[in-house]
């Protein structure tokens, strides 16, 4: 998987800003990306024109449960998020529902990363490559469940 | 094992559970409302189209329980339409218990599990709500969940879980007057953040905890989301048997902790220690101690939400109020029509009403900024709710001080953020 990045410097993004209550009414996918990061980012939608990851802090989802958030996020572009930390309903969510790829990343990948790098992230080996800067960080491996989850696409897709 | 491991130990068939263990494990009760009910719904729409499953009957409607909450009484079109996706939803798969906006009883979600006795001790419950953690001061295992799990639930009466290590708070001692459960569990989460638990299990316990209500612990576990714990719990014990069974819930087989239980940590409070404190926009670990912002004027006191409009809640915002002038807009929206109906025969509406303060139906309405008083830009609310994130009750440059409802009565009628032992 491969794209240029966002980068949000913050920690405890919540879904209160990724998605806004007024909007919890409404479900198809679409509508949902238009109103994605509506709550800090009035420039989300022209970024993500070029960029597919999100790169960001700690307790990334951090709020309520709504499936709204990754929802809303995937079906604007986003592939994965890259972050120090995350909220375990948004995280949960992003692999049961198969939106995007909740990716844990050390603070020296966070430090290095960029706005605008392009990465390129192999789930196989563990390793986002900056090609960009032309460097390679680790990322946390994914837990066992977790990673066979995402491999067969989904919970329901998934066979116990 | 602690009553956290023990209740998910039984409910995947395991003799003993650790830390970080995942399992299956077998669903007793589930909970949808208008916003997760319709993403429910959804979801099933989209695996049907893809072909991914076919769906000709639920595990057990009988598990399952609905009520409207978040978008009633409906806003716009939308939220209508969502009303009646859901009831053709109950419809369709005989879920009988749903409680709906105008039909009698209903209200909101965390409130309606307890006020209805529909989540037992020892039973493993999952929500299409971050709250659902306040349930857990029943003596269950509650948690929050999006759509697809709660689709999965559904479906199949099983879900994944990773059995989380647990944070034990321990209270020594009585509240003192004027000292809400809501002022310790700001106190926490002012000392451990809104990360200090995350994916953990928050277990309250000590004298401070049995000296304590029900309702009371039920506002303590309401906020362990807010810290960002899986679950919040509390050892279950006569004064929980005692309001479940007035409620209709006779059967059940509670769990406790072994005695040699283990927590990853312990902390300890001493009651008399505590006092009335606040959070400060824009998050609920910015706490303060009410007396060192006085001063910091209000333009409205909401007295509402899962957090802060059980039937106690409103007892104390009564106390307050009675006789006395509201001085800024202040908003009374009782949890669910049973609280409402209590509260109007023991003449608790008339003393709201008297003082100038509105009452409303119970709903979640500004708590999560969907409608009936959201706020202005730059207008500053003294809030009963749980979260003050940026946008979260209206305009992004709104403010919410998340308070008790002692505190929220007394800062209405002297339009300041007040200590309620100072009025
Ligand atoms: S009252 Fe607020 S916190 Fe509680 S369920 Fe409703 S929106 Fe969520």
């Amino acid at each position: 998987m491969k794209g240029k990045v966002i980068k949000y410097e913050q920690d405890n993004i919540d879904t209160d800003v990724i998605l806004p209550g007024p909007y919890l009414k409404l479900h198809e996918h679409s509508e949902l990306a238009e109103h994605a990061m509506e709550g800090m980012d009035p420039d989300f939608h022209s970024k993500v024109k070029n960029a597919s990851i999100i790169v960001t802090g700690n307790n990334f989802g951090c709020g309520s449960s709504r499936e709204h958030a990754p929802i809303a996020l995937s079906a604007s572009g986003i592939t994965a998020v890259l972050a120090l930390s995350f909220a375990r309903i948004f995280y949960r969510n992003s692999v049961d529902g198969a939106y995007l790829l909740p990716i844990e990343i050390d603070e020296k990948a966070y430090a290095r990363i960029s706005e605008n790098d392009e990465l390129e992230i192999n789930t196989d080996k563990n390793e986002i490559k900056n090609i960009t800067k032309n460097e390679t960080y680790s990322m946390k491996p994914f837990p066992e469940l977790i990673g066979k989850i995402i491999s067969a696409g989904g919970l329901f897709k998934y066979k116990p | 094992m602690n009553i956290t491991e023990k209740i998910l130990a039984r409910a995947s068939g395991e003799s003993k559970l650790e830390p970080d263990d995942v399992r299956f494990a077998k669903i007793d009760k589930i909970m949808l409302h208008d916003v997760s009910g319709p993403g429910v719904i959804k979801t099933f729409e989209k695996l049907e189209n893809d072909g991914v499953i076919k769906i000709d009957k639920l595990f057990d409607p009988s598990m399952i329980w609905v009520t409207e909450d978040h978008f009633v009484p409906s806003v716009d079109k939308i939220s209508a339409e969502n009303i009646v996706k859901l009831s053709n939803f109950t419809n369709k798969f005989g879920i009988k218990k749903h409680f709906k906006y105008g039909m009698g009883q209903y209200g909101i979600c965390h409130s309606m599990s307890h006020e209805e006795g529909l989540v037992a001790p020892g039973e493993l419950y999952v929500g299409g709500d971050s709250h659902t953690n306040t349930t857990g001061a029943l003596g269950a295992f509650a948690c929050g969940l999006g759509h697809t799990d709660i689709a999965y639930a559904i479906l199949n009466g099983q879900l994944w879980f990773k059995v989380p290590e647990t944070l034990y708070f321990k209270l020594n001692g009585k509240l003192p007057d004027g000292v809400m459960a809501k002022d310790f569990i700001l106190r926490i989460i002012g000392d451990i953040t809104t990360e200090g638990a995350a994916g953990k299990a928050m277990q309250f316990g000590g004298n401070g905890i049995s000296d304590m209500s029900v309702e009371s612990r039920l506002t303590l576990t309401n906020m362990t989301t807010e810290a960002g714990a899986k679950n919040g719990i509390i050892e279950p014990d006569q004064k929980v048997f005692d309001y479940i069974s007035e409620r209709g819930l006779t059967e059940y087989d509670a769990v406790y902790d072994d005695d040699d239980a283990q927590y990853e940590k312990t902390f300890e409070y001493e009651a008399s220690e505590l006092e009335p404190v606040v959070a400060k926009p824009f998050s609920p670990q910015n706490v303060s101690v009410v007396r060192e912002t006085t001063g910091i004027e209000i333009d409205k006191s909401y007295i509402g939400s899962c957090t802060g409009a059980k039937y106690e809640d409103l007892l104390a915002v009564a106390k307050i109020l009675k006789g006395k002038k509201v001085k800024v807009r202040t908003e009374v929206l009782p949890a669910t029509i049973s609280i409402y109906k209590k509260a109007t025969e023991n003449g608790l509406t008339q003393i709201f009403i008297d003082a100038g303060a509105v009452v409303g139906p119970p709903t979640c309405g500004a708590c999560c900024g969907a409608q009936m008083g959201v706020l202005a830009k730059d207008e500053v609310c003294v809030s009963t709710t749980n979260r003050n994130f940026p946008g979260r009750m209206g305009h992004l440059e709104s403010k919410a001080y998340l308070a008790s409802p002692l505190v929220a009565a007394a800062s209405a009628i002297t339009g300041k953020l007040t200590d309620p032992r100072d009025v």
